[in-house]
């Protein structure tokens, strides 16, 4: 079932998304509210040109921040020599691209020899090397300040100089819409099918007449461009870069975002790199133990919705569309609550760990938590926690294994509409 | 040749401690064809338990314990974690691992704090081996390679001697074969991976004393084991090995080595006024990035590794 190229809903959902990008900010328009979107808009090209390499070209990198980091600092030297006027800041981003470009032409090279396992590793290294040389050369890295610059140079194209976060935001969005749209494109060209084809089956790849190699490093070379973009946006945004953007920390991240997201859908990283920005936010902002909750939420993820976000939301359009969805939605009442309870056993089981740790020594045992005060020394505390988790786990097992019937029959209904499943 | 003798017996000493963690990931790989990406979490585990046991029963029982209960733990995960990813391919397995690192390094932030653990050699460790020339060499040191070389001797004997290695050694080629003949080859699987793991938290175990006990230590050791099972051929147990010691002796005596590209020239009576930042680096400076310009030597004129027995 292949969408022609420009149907009218895929043009519709293209233009929607362009005016949401243009009236966010009307809408959400405190200062803290336009960094988190211009944030969003960075992760989004990051995310995206990440997942041309795992979700399209079957690699899977450990080392991605390279591109993004190697563009972000160029970006950021670039600006510092431009000084005052000349080169516009709006293009400035190209220069950012271009050294992720170069950056995946010369390390792609060694990189894109191998497949699978190897590849992983192999990117791993790279990627340890480049964090490790960032120390080495502090004239051009800046050593542990990083490299820092100012944005405003003078009057810009139309009088624009990016001085308020507002019309960076802009610069970041639209870079992003073109980017979002140009690896698009690419997937729909020979390349990017053939991309998939050496993701699927080598071998058989090499047969048509493709070197599986050849593929796979213009792809790496492609994600490199798109990669030192995100990272030219992220140089311009904070007008600061430290080592940290291209070690090994800033490409979990990317990974994380693409996978939570849905490596298997075009879409999936957007979703990924949203979601994963605003919890960054949201939950940092609560709980010391967010990377633990965050650890947590993948791994849940890996083992039983490997196919992300996106693949989720795509069986229920598809369920609703065949009018399959409503008979589930009992059954998703008793899951939902269900799945509420554990989720609280199990914070509050790590927020009052965590609380006694931070306490110690201190004589102060008590926990706060959505407004409740709990006192995580009392043995009381920890068993009534345990048992809300207990509890919600045999629930979660019961309503889910009377839903379980109901979504396989519905999926082998999906699967051959009218015939007897 | 006092500094060679020095560089080697630390380097070797280094490298033994690489191959404790390398032939586990190894042997994990090329049984299950998982990288086990969590490996050097459970390096640390082994550290962290060892410090927690050693505060209470003292070193000898947290050498002992430590490492059967990362092994358990190792087992555990792959019953119960792994094996539910495996349904969804090599991908999803190594991402498992992958979040796996992850949770670790966050758990150890959680219950030990974000710096280091005051994890001590034990005081009957302290003193002198012997001396070389002017520099002593620690008993400590001369304790770590006894481990690693029993352990080394113990595993040559259970995978060539054993009837246990001999199914070990099926599995790995045909597990189907072996599967067929009524063996349980997920329990074997199972017992491997809880195997390789207790080998790592044994290397947790004497090395965390020895170097640092804190929480990027996993991250630290992780990319170097990656590097010595890439130089050494994906799934080959001597390559592992040659590759550890070669690593190992790489690290000491690149830390020790103060020459550059200027002094190069010097020699030949060339000077270098006003030399460019590369020309000025030295040999140390450099120790950090040596491995992995190793591995990229290697993948370009060998790319199977020093002993990688296919192409793949």
């Amino acid at each position: 079932m292949i969408e022609p190229l420009f149907s009218r809903g895929r043009i519709l959902l293209w233009l929607g998304g362009l005016a949401i990008a243009i009236v966010l900010p009307l809408v959400f328009s405190k200062g803290f509210a336009v960094s988190l979107l211009c944030q969003m808009g960075i992760m989004v090209v990051f995310a995206l040109s990440y997942n041309m390499l795992l979700g399209q070209t079957g690699l899977l990198s450990f080392g991605h921040a390279v591109y993004y980091g190697l563009g972000a600092f160029v970006t950021m030297h670039a600006l510092n020599m431009v000084g005052k006027g000349g080169f516009p800041i709006t293009l400035l981003p190209l220069a950012g691209g271009a050294a992720g470009m170069a950056a995946g032409i010369l390390l792609g090279y060694v990189t894109t020899k191998k497949a699978g396992t190897t590849f992983a590793m192999i990117s791993l290294g790279i990627g340890e090397m480049v964090a490790a040389c960032s120390l080495m050369f502090p004239g051009f890295f800046g050593g542990e300040g990083g490299v820092s610059g100012n944005r405003v140079t003078g009057k810009g194209l139309f009088g624009i100089s990016y001085g308020s976060q507002t019309e960076m935001y802009y610069l970041i969005a639209g870079w992003a819409f073109v980017c979002v749209a140009a690896m698009f494109a690419l997937t729909q060209t020979p390349l990017g099918r053939m991309a998939n084809a050496v993701r699927d089956n080598p071998e058989r790849a090499e047969f048509v007449g493709y070197d599986p190699q050849w593929v796979r490093y213009l792809m790496m070379v492609l994600s490199g461009f798109f990669a030192g973009i995100a990272g030219g946006l992220t140089a311009l945004n904070y007008e600061i870069v430290t080592a940290e953007t291209l070690n090994a920390h800033t490409s979990g991240v990317v990974l994380l975002m693409a996978f939570v997201g849905g490596i298997g859908f075009f879409y999936g990283p957007i979703i990924g790199a949203i979601l994963i920005t605003i919890m960054q936010i949201a939950i940092g902002g609560i709980t010391k133990a967010w990377l633990f909750y965050f650890g947590l939420f993948f791994l849940f993820m890996v083992l039983y919705a490997p196919g992300g976000i996106a693949s989720l939301l795509t069986v229920q359009r598809r369920l609703w569309v065949a009018r399959l969805w409503w008979p589930l939605l009992p059954g998703y009442l008793l899951v939902l609550p269900a799945a509420l309870v554990s989720l609280a056993g199990i914070v509050a089981l790590v927020e009052m760990g965590y609380g006694l740790l931070e306490q110690e020594g201190t004589g102060e045992h008590a926990v706060h938590l959505v407004g409740l005060s709990i006192d995580a020394a009392s043995g009381a505390a920890w068993a009534g926690a345990a048992a809300l988790l207990a509890a919600g786990l045999l629930l979660v097992r019961w309503t889910w294994g009377r839903l379980e019937v109901k979504w396989n029959a519905a999926l082998s209904a999906l699967q051959n509409p009218g015939g007897a499943a | 040749m006092e500094f060679f003798l020095i560089s080697l017996l630390n380097g070797v000493t280094y490298g033994l401690l690489l191959f404790m963690l390398s032939s586990g990931l190894t042997l994990i790989f090329s049984m299950m064809g998982v990288l086990n990406f969590a490996h050097a979490s459970f390096y640390m585990l082994g550290a962290y338990f060892a410090y927690q046991i050693s505060t209470y029963l003292g070193f000898g029982a947290a050498l002992l314990v430590a490492p059967l209960v990362v092994g358990a733990l190792g087992a555990v995960v792959e019953r119960y974690g792994l094996r539910k990813a495996h349904r969804f391919g090599h991908v999803a397995e190594l991402l498992f691992t992958f979040g796996l690192a992850f949770l670790v390094e966050e758990i150890v932030h959680l219950v030990w704090g974000k710096s280091s653990v005051d994890y001590k050699i034990p005081e009957y460790f302290d003193g002198t081996l012997f001396t070389l020339f002017s520099t002593s060499f620690p008993i400590y040191k001369g304790f770590m390679m006894l481990v690693s070389v029993g352990m080394l001797v113990a595993l040559y004997l259970l995978l060539t001697r054993t009837r246990i290695g001999l199914i070990i050694q099926a599995a790995l080629s045909k597990p189907d074969m072996v599967q067929a003949l009524g063996h349980d080859v997920p329990k074997i699987f199972m017992l491997v991976f809880g195997g390789g793991t207790a080998l790592a938290g044994l290397a947790g175990v004497i090395g965390g004393n020895a170097f640092i006990t804190e929480p990027g230590m996993a991250a630290a050791v992780g990319s170097i084991v990656f590097v010595v099972v890439v130089v050494g051929g994906m799934g080959s147990l001597a390559g592992a090995f040659v590759a550890s010691l070669l690593i190992g002796c790489i690290q000491t005596f690149s830390v020790g080595i103060t020459f550059s590209v200027t002094d190069l020239a010097a020699l030949f009576g060339v000077r270098l006024e006003d030399s460019s930042a590369v020309a000025r680096l030295t040999v140390t400076q450099l120790a950090p990035v040596l491995p992995y310009l190793l591995m990229v030597a290697i993948l370009i004129f060998r790319p199977r590794g020093l002993m990688g027995a296919r192409e793949s």
